[in-house]
């Protein structure tokens, strides 16, 4: 059944870790093939012909594209097993809201954290900051966001993580310190096999941006 | 039970304006607040203290947030009348995946349509079409992007009909030449009762928008 699942991703994308924890949290097995974003497949542009990027999950031949959607997709289709979004509209419209915050705000923000210099990077870093620790606040004294278990907002966020060292390195700052919760969170999820098999390691990650700082000629 | 529904608002949003059709869709009776986006009210502030944005929906109390997640949420629980989004996992990615591009391209494309000019106003006028052409690929035979009945792509990028005189008055060129089967498919539209009454007059955008640039000193 293998062949009925491809993803296509790219290995630092925290959208492509967001459908692997997916896909692994439903226990499915699938097909990953690597991108190179400076050559990209036929299969990407003729399954993404509308912004060419990844990740794109192919089910049976059909493509679904953007991060989100995919979650929610996997999360439909293979609902009989460990449900990623809460069953009451409202919260529901909490999760999605939540998830589409890390969308606006943290991936954003980070990327000005280790490409800009001076004071759009500090700014960067201050509302960063200001933004993990209204995650923070909403994660409360639940051990992960969906209550008892991974969900969606988890699954959107965690990926996040293994960028926090480079962003760090690049930042001079600990976000630990900041973020003590946060962090006791991202270790709590990194215990359950579908992050810690889907998440690349920190290090790894802040080698990556070390290199595109090189190849983008920022100091 | 006016007062279980209350939306905050501003007139011109096209955000706002999905929420006005998605309850008109449904049949709900609620209460209208207008804002003033340089005063906003406490209550904005208390429903929406992440983004202090409009639209605001407060359904029992309760606050939900942005646009797509909103049209999602009225959908949800007034799922006996008039469903917007598909029951198919698949077709409700596909949904999701043209919402969401209207809601990456069109409203900003077109807000630089308006505030910018030359060389800049030219490229954005260009990749404006583009996309316009790429829904119009989507919509291919079909009365509505839902099919025989309005869906929710339908309900997310029809606002954005209230601003196309705007925008072809602050860009010199017309829509209905480069995208006629569009301008059919958004009168088509406008035929419908839930639309007609929740989209303001053309004209009267583009009074807005005039206002705007003088207030923002744009050509």
């Amino acid at each position: 059944m293998a062949e009925e699942l491809v993803l296509l991703g790219f290995w630092p994308s925290i959208f492509g870790m967001r459908v692997r924890i997916a896909l692994a949290e439903k226990g499915l097995k699938y097909e990953y093939k690597e991108e190179d974003l400076w050559n990209k497949s036929d299969l990407l542009l003729q399954m993404n012909p509308v912004h060419k990027k990844v990740p794109v999950l192919i089910h049976k031949g059909k493509p679904v594209c953007e991060s989100l959607i995919l979650v929610q997709y996997i999360d439909e289709v293979w609902h009989n097993k460990s449900p990623l979004l809460p069953s009451d509209p409202y919260q529901r419209s909490v999760a999605r809201f939540w998830a589409d915050f890390v969308d606006k705000k943290i991936f954003d923000l980070g990327r000005k954290i280790w490409r800009t210099r001076g004071e759009e990077h500090a700014a960067a870093k201050k509302e960063f900051i200001e933004s993990l620790k209204l995650l923070e606040g909403e994660l409360g004294n639940k051990p992960y966001f969906g209550g008892e278990n991974l969900g969606y907002v988890d699954v959107v966020f965690v990926p996040c993580y293994s960028w926090f060292y480079a962003y760090e390195k690049c930042g001079n700052f600990s976000i630990e310190e900041e973020c003590p919760k946060l962090i006791a969170w991202a270790k709590r999820c990194m215990q359950k096999e579908s992050v810690s098999k889907s998440l690349v390691d920190q290090e790894k990650i802040y080698g990556f941006v070390l290199h595109m700082n090189k190849v983008l000629g920022i100091e | 039970m006016s007062e279980e529904v209350v939306l905050l608002d501003f007139w011109p949003s096209p955000f706002g304006m999905r929420v006005r059709i998605a309850l008109a869709e449904k049949g709900i009776q609620y209460e209208y607040q207008e804002e003033d986006l340089r005063n906003k009210s406490d209550l904005l502030l208390k429903m929406n203290p992440i983004h202090k944005k409009i639209p605001v929906l407060i359904h029992r109390g309760k606050p939900v947030c942005e646009s797509l997640i909103q049209v999602q949420y009225i959908d949800e629980v007034w799922h006996d009348k008039s469903p917007l989004i598909p029951s198919d996992p698949y077709q409700r990615a596909n949904a999701r995946f043209w919402a969401d591009f209207v809601d990456k391209k069109i409203y900003e494309i077109g807000t630089k349509i308006w505030t910018t000019k030359g060389e800049e106003q030219a490229a954005a006028k260009k990749e404006f079409i583009e996309s316009l052409k790429l829904l119009e690929g989507e919509l291919g035979d079909k009365p509505y992007f839902g099919g025989d009945n309005l869906g929710y792509v339908d309900v997310a990028l029809l606002p954005f009909y209230s601003w196309f005189y705007a925008y072809e008055k602050c860009g010199n060129f017309t829509i209905e030449e480069e995208c006629p089967k569009l301008i059919a498919w958004a009168k088509r539209c406008l035929q419908k009762e839930s639309v007609a009454k929740s989209l303001p007059d053309q004209e009267k955008v583009y009074g807005f928008v005039l206002q705007l640039k003088k207030a923002f000193g744009i050509e």
